[in-house]
């Protein structure tokens, strides 16, 4: 299952930034807060971008990544 | 009444002494601790402009005409290199300002600017900010404090980009932190690979990038995959 990127409810201020930033349209503000609109992999994504964890004034949407060895 | 700006028709809009919101200018280092008065005889020389979404804001290399504040959103200030590689330098956001050390130097905008979100900007010609400099003393005083912290700000970008030692410390945090053979595989954001080599997250995207351009190691949906794990030891400086 893709892993999806954590939003911390707690430190989210409700700014949007993040959803404005999201080139997958991913993000959207409900109720002041920011939600994952689906947990459907984005065909347009290739990678995660993490503009979302770039612009957060607050630390609470983090995209993190596994680190793996190539076998 | 709203008028361009003459000879700028990129400035935007100078509005009247009624648009523009003191409180939103007090917001902005630059104007922090000025009195009302003080604030009202500033404004009628800010113009305000809306800016959209990926829009550059401006060029690296051309004439710098005004100071830019920004109210709304945030703006990545980036070097271009001549082979297209892009370098953050800092994002500005709400209370941030851009473009201030070649406005006061009379040169060249040294970085270019992009909204990565709709950016609501205050900007001030670069003539009437230095006259706005002689008539008041703590805005003079602003303006000190925030070309000193960019200074500071600069100077360890540049070491940290001299001297290889950020790529160094990411191979390594990437080498200790690869799956072991428990089958444990934690998880790392680029904000704590930046905690952890005591850097800024704009150097670990880069640093990650110039690893992946070299083939050491490849970049993933949510994945950093480990190519090359002698190469990583060498360039993080361990022991095989």
């Amino acid at each position: 299952m893709t892993e999806m990127l954590i939003i911390d409810l707690s430190k989210c201020n409700g700014c949007g930034l993040c959803v404005e930033v999201c080139m997958c349209q991913k993000l959207v503000l409900v109720d002041n807060v920011v939600k994952i609109r689906s947990k459907i992999e984005c065909r347009q994504c290739m990678r995660w971008c993490t503009m979302c964890e770039m612009v957060c004034p607050t630390g609470a949407i983090q995209c993190p990544f596994e680190v793996v060895t190539e076998e | 009444m709203s008028y361009t700006l003459p000879n700028n028709p990129e400035a935007g809009i100078i509005l009247d002494d009624m648009s523009v919101e003191v409180e939103l200018l007090q917001s902005s280092t630059y104007f922090s601790g000025l009195s009302s008065k003080e604030l009202d005889s500033i404004r009628k020389y800010i113009f305000e402009k809306t800016v959209a979404r990926g829009e550059i804001i401006l060029f690296e290399g051309e004439p710098a005409r005004a100071v830019h504040f920004v109210i709304s959103g945030v703006v990545k200030v980036f070097k271009t290199s001549a082979d297209g590689k892009e370098q953050i330098l800092y994002l500005a956001r709400a209370g941030d300002s851009f473009n201030d050390v070649p406005v006061f130097d009379g040169g060249l905008s040294l970085a270019s600017a992009e909204a990565l979100t709709q950016v609501v900007l205050y900007g001030m010609e670069k003539g009437d900010m230095e006259a706005r400099l002689r008539e008041h003393q703590k805005l003079a005083e602003n303006v000190l404090q925030v070309l000193s912290q960019r200074i500071e700000q600069i100077v360890s970008l540049v070491e940290d980009l001299s001297f290889r030692r950020v790529t160094g410390r990411v191979a390594k945090i990437l080498l200790e932190n690869a799956e072991d053979t428990s089958g444990q595989q934690p998880k790392l954001t680029q904000q704590q690979m930046a905690a952890m080599a005591g850097t800024a997250r704009e150097m670990i995207g880069r640093s990650l990038k110039l690893l992946e351009d070299e083939g050491k190691v490849r970049l993933e949906r949510n994945r950093i995959v480990i190519r090359d794990k002698e190469a990583l030891r060498e360039i993080a400086g361990v022991g095989t």
